[in-house]
Parts: C-alpha cells; sequence; structure tokens
C-alpha cells in the first residue's frame, strides 16, 4: 500500500538484525483463530518472553528449586546466590549506588504501594502536598488518593497539554508544599517521554522527592538512575521480556533505611519475640515471606537479554517503527492518534470517528491481530481526551513494518464492514 | 404488543435456528449488530448511574421494570457488538416472567456459535448485565 504522506523507509539494514531478535521468541510462530499469524500489538501490557528467560525458568525448577536466605543445603544455596546475582544484575543495569537498593516486589504495583505506605504513612503530615501527572496509570494514582485519605494530605496533578506532553509552567508553584513528586517516565497511552531529569532536579530544589513509574520505559532500556536522579522508580518484570508476578522498587539507600515496612511476615526480621520485632537490613526488610525466586532469576535473565543487545540500533528501530506506524494509522480517514509528544515511544492510542474501540478490537482478534480497547488503566485521562475508551497498539523490537501494515488493512476491513452493516 | 407472545422457549430456539443459518462469522456479526440498531431508543436520561454497567472496554445500560408479574428490560451500549449482544438478551428475557428468566441461563450464546469469551469476559459489561437480569429476576420472585 503506498501513501504519499508515510515516511519512506528503507528497513533493509535493520532486517537481520530484527528477524534474529525474533527467532528467540518462540510464541512469535504462534497461529491463533486457526490459521493467522499472531500480530501481537499489545506490548505495553505485556512483552512476549524470550527463550533465554523461557530456559532459565525452566532449568531453576529442574535442578535448583529451594528457598532462599534460609536452608544450608546445596540447592538453597544454588536458588539463594542466583536470587542474588539478579540483584546484582538490576542493581548494575539501572546505574544503583547498591544492590541494598534494590527491592525485588510482585509488579510496580506493589512497588509504589510500598513507598505510599513504608514513607507516606511515617513522613505524610496533613496539608502536605503528593503530586502526580494528569497521565498517569492507576497504579500511580490510587495507592495516592488512599494515603491521601489515610494522612490527610493532599493531592495535585500538574497537567497535560492538547499534544499530551506535561505542562510544567506552574510547576515551581504547584511543589511549594510538595513532599512527593510520583510521575510516569513513559506514559502508557499517549507514549510521552516525560522530562524526569527536569521535574527531579526542580523537586529536589523544593526538598521534594520523587518516584518515577517505568513499568514503560525500563522495557525500552531509558532508566540511568545517574541521569535521573530520582529518589524511588519502579518497574515490572513482565513488561521487559521477564516473568509476571516480580517487580522492583529502586530507593536511595538512606530512605529505605527510614521507612517502615510495608508487609510483615517472614525474611524481613531480625529479632522476634512475642509482644515485638525488629527489621531486618535493607532490602530485606522489605521482602516479606517467601519471594517469586524463579520469577526474580527469571527478571535476571530478561535484564541480561536486554543488556546484550545494541540499543544504538534498537532505539533507532523502534523510532523508525512508531513514526511509520503513526503515520500509516493518520492515513486512515477519521482516525486520530492521542499523543503528539516529540519524545514518544511505542504505545499509539487512537481513535475512529463511528467505530467504538471494543468492536475494533473484537474483529481484528478475528484476523489474529493481538491490541488493546478500553480505558487502558487510565480513566482519567481518557475522560479527559473526550473518550470513555481508546484502541491501542502497542510496540516492541521485535514488531515489524508488515505487521504495522497489518493493522492498517485490517482497520480498513472492519471500517468496511461497519460502513456496510450500517448503510 | 398484540396477541400472545410466544414463549421464551420459542424465542430461543428461533434464534438460534437464525444463527445457525449463517455460516460466515461475519454474517453472524451482521445479524447481531442489525439487532442492536432495531432496538428503540434508550433515553438519555435513564443513563444514570444506577442503570450503568461499567466494563472496561464498553459501557452497557439496563432499565428493568417489574410489571403485572413480567420484567420489561429496556437496554444499550456505546459499542455496537455489545448492542446487538444486548438485543439478543433482551429479546430473549424481556417480557417474561421471573421463573422462565430464572429456568433459562444464556447456554443459547454458545450454541448460537459466538465467542464465549464475549459473554464471560468482566471487559465488556455483557457479564455483570445478565447478572442484573437475573438478580432482577430473583428480587421480583421473592
Amino acid at each position: 500500500m503506498s501513501n504519499p504522506a508515510s515516511p519512506m523507509v528503507d528497513w533493509s539494514d535493520w532486517r537481520p538484525t530484527i528477524d534474529a531478535l525474533r527467532r528467540e521468541f518462540p510464541i512469535l510462530d504462534r497461529k491463533v483463530h486457526g490459521d493467522k499469524p499472531l500480530i501481537y500489538l499489545d506490548n505495553a501490557a505485556t512483552a512476549q518472553k524470550p527463550k533465554a528467560v523461557l530456559e532459565v525458568l525452566n532449568r531453576f525448577y529442574t535442578e535448583s528449586n529451594a528457598n532462599v536466605h534460609r536452608g544450608i543445603h546445596c540447592l538453597a544455596e544454588e536458588a539463594t546466590e542466583a536470587y542474588e546475582a539478579s540483584r546484582k544484575t538490576v542493581a548494575s543495569w539501572l546505574g544503583a549506588p547498591s544492590e541494598k537498593a534494590i527491592v525485588f516486589t510482585r509488579g510496580t504495583t506493589e512497588a509504589i504501594n510500598l513507598v505510599a505506605h513504608g514513607w507516606g504513612n511515617k513522613f505524610l503530615k496533613p496539608g502536605d502536598r503528593i503530586l502526580v501527572t494528569e497521565m498517569e496509570h492507576h497504579s500511580n494514582l490510587i495507592p495516592w488518593q488512599m494515603l491521601a485519605r489515610r494522612t490527610g494530605a493532599v493531592l495535585d496533578w500538574i497537567p497535560v497539554t492538547g499534544d499530551g506532553v506535561l505542562d510544567l509552567s506552574r510547576l515551581d508553584e504547584q511543589l511549594a508544599s510538595t513532599r512527593m513528586v510520583s510521575l510516569t517516565h513513559m506514559s502508557n497511552v499517549l507514549g510521552t517521554v516525560n522530562p524526569v531529569r527536569d521535574v527531579v532536579a526542580r523537586a529536589h530544589a523544593h526538598g521534594a522527592l520523587v518516584l518515577v513509574d517505568a513499568a514503560q520505559s525500563a522495557p525500552h532500556s531509558l532508566v540511568d538512575l545517574n541521569e535521573l536522579d530520582c529518589d524511588f522508580l519502579a518497574f515490572s518484570g513482565h513488561k521487559l521480556m521477564g516473568p509476571t508476578g516480580v517487580g522492583v522498587l529502586y530507593g536511595r539507600p538512606e530512605l529505605l533505611e527510614a521507612m517502615d515496612p510495608f508487609l510483615g511476615g517472614g525474611e524481613m526480621i531480625s529479632k522476634v519475640t512475642w509482644q515485638d520485632a525488629t527489621w531486618a537490613d535493607i532490602p530485606y526488610k522489605f521482602e516479606a515471606g517467601t519471594p517469586p525466586i524463579a520469577e526474580v532469576i527469571g527478571l535476571g535473565a530478561a535484564v541480561r537479554f536486554l543488556q546484550s543487545l545494541d540499543w544504538k540500533v534498537f532505539h533507532a528501530y523502534s523510532d523508525a517503527l512508531t513514526r511509520y506506524a503513526i503515520a500509516q494509522l493518520e492515513s486512515i480517514d477519521g482516525l486520530v492518534v492521542h499523543g503528539k509528544a516529540p519524545d514518544r515511544g511505542g504505545a499509539i492510542s487512537f481513535s475512529i470517528r463511528d467505530l467504538h474501540p471494543h468492536d475494533l478490537a473484537h474483529f481484528l482478534d478475528q484476523d489474529g491481530l493481538a491490541i488493546r480497547a478500553g480505558h487502558m488503566c487510565a480513566q482519567p485521562l481518557i475522560h479527559q481526551l473526550g473518550h470513555s475508551a481508546l484502541t491501542r497498539a502497542s510496540l516492541y523490537l521485535y514488531n515489524l513494518p508488515e505487521e504495522v501494515d497489518a493493522l492498517v488493512r485490517g482497520i480498513l476491513r472492519v471500517k468496511e464492514f461497519f460502513h456496510r452493516v450500517l448503510g | 404488543m398484540s396477541g400472545p407472545a410466544p414463549s421464551i422457549d420459542a424465542d430461543i430456539r428461533e434464534l438460534v435456528e437464525e444463527m445457525r443459518l449463517l455460516e460466515d462469522w461475519q454474517f453472524r456479526y451482521e445479524f447481531i449488530i442489525e439487532l442492536g440498531q432495531a432496538l428503540p431508543e434508550f433515553p438519555e436520561e435513564w443513563k444514570t448511574p444506577d442503570h450503568e454497567i461499567q466494563g472496561c472496554q464498553s459501557q452497557v445500560w439496563v432499565y428493568p421494570e417489574f410489571k403485572d408479574g413480567r420484567i420489561y428490560l429496556r437496554g444499550t451500549s456505546d459499542s455496537l457488538i455489545v448492542r446487538g449482544l444486548v438485543a439478543l438478551l433482551l429479546k430473549v428475557y424481556s417480557g417474561r416472567t421471573p421463573g422462565e428468566i430464572l429456568s433459562h441461563p444464556p447456554d443459547f450464546i454458545t450454541e448460537m456459535g459466538l465467542d464465549k469469551h464475549l459473554l464471560s469476559t468482566r471487559s465488556n459489561g455483557l457479564n455483570a448485565l445478565i447478572k442484573r437480569i437475573f438478580q432482577t429476576a430473583e428480587a421480583a420472585k421473592a
């Protein structure tokens, strides 16, 4: 299909690299609904897993399964070593000052809740301000709403402009009594990459802490703590090719030391009597109960896989593919892409005149196209954009321009179908 | 309405037959969507939180009335496929006695060759609509 408005891109230089990458993901060979090749464009929801991760999970359960940090037997030592090796891998990948700063959680959501409880319950006073943005995922909104309700703190929002970028014109004013700023690094709806470093510098100047929700940016290897300079950072394993059920909270060690534990139970204690307990050192103070051991080890494998990629190539390819997809989608009559930030990732949300996202997604699925329809866990933002639901195609490193073309053809077919039926 | 309405069993049989005649899934959805288009207008003033069923992808509204021993249902959705399925469910369940409703679970959806997933997911509100219809029937019976 030729489209004069779309950029002419020569993909041939990238092709061998992307084809080689695709061979690492067995699921990409799947057929759905009989004989339809799977076209997976729901990567902002969760990414597919490379063999390197699948094999590590299998090997752990086949050869080394044991609980960690207890037992003195061979398997327990192997499991503990592999578990702690993942912490080292994550710490060095993020550029953390110490592996003590890396807490394993169940995911981004738990990591943010951990800070809202462990830090917020202890240090927030009535009238203190918590600042989020209007483009937050519910996971980075509701824990702060709940904290505000518990403590009498006040929740405030950095506005989002019509183009889907943060309006920072009133930021200094908003920071006046703010103790915590919590913002997404990359929007799961608009794709926008936020100027985190700038926000952090201004927040620190006002004595506020900053938590970065890196759920969407970490998979694109955009997280460098030395550059971001944030106080907390959270992300999930499953969006960066790792297992579900595991995530990471990075916290400045001195803040983690000062915070209260979130959950109580095994592993997080130092001494326990009938009446009382003292806590283990960080990070163990925050890892109550048996952790998701295999998942943590799998996450380590996913991070090592990401580290093995040539990001100069993959960042250029991702940018080109995102730009191509937006241009192709916008060539469809009645289609509007929401999010025009110059610096953006591959989560592309759009609406189409007279075509409901549910109806579109349902029919595209019949063609093997996996996309997302709904409020994308960001109801206030979607409503602000004037919709109750949007459709989202989200790209990852293994997606191909042909898959974007198939999406565009699929959308045109669905449009024709409804046009015919509704006459 | 004139004349006695056909029984719930006869209506279900007829709908299942009609759907089975449509071999291609596209035609089945076309049929469903047309059913939805034929629904009487759902007045805007009825779209209150009481009558709203919020799914994460689409919204459903339902307005039940219990009159002369029967439950009358009006409904709609912002999604055309879901509105069609709402119409299908109302064709079966509206104007029935609570006993008729309660003795006819919506198994006919799968017999029609429609995606089971459409009703089992909580994302489009249909599952909750069925629950609401059955709760209304339970309450009316009590």
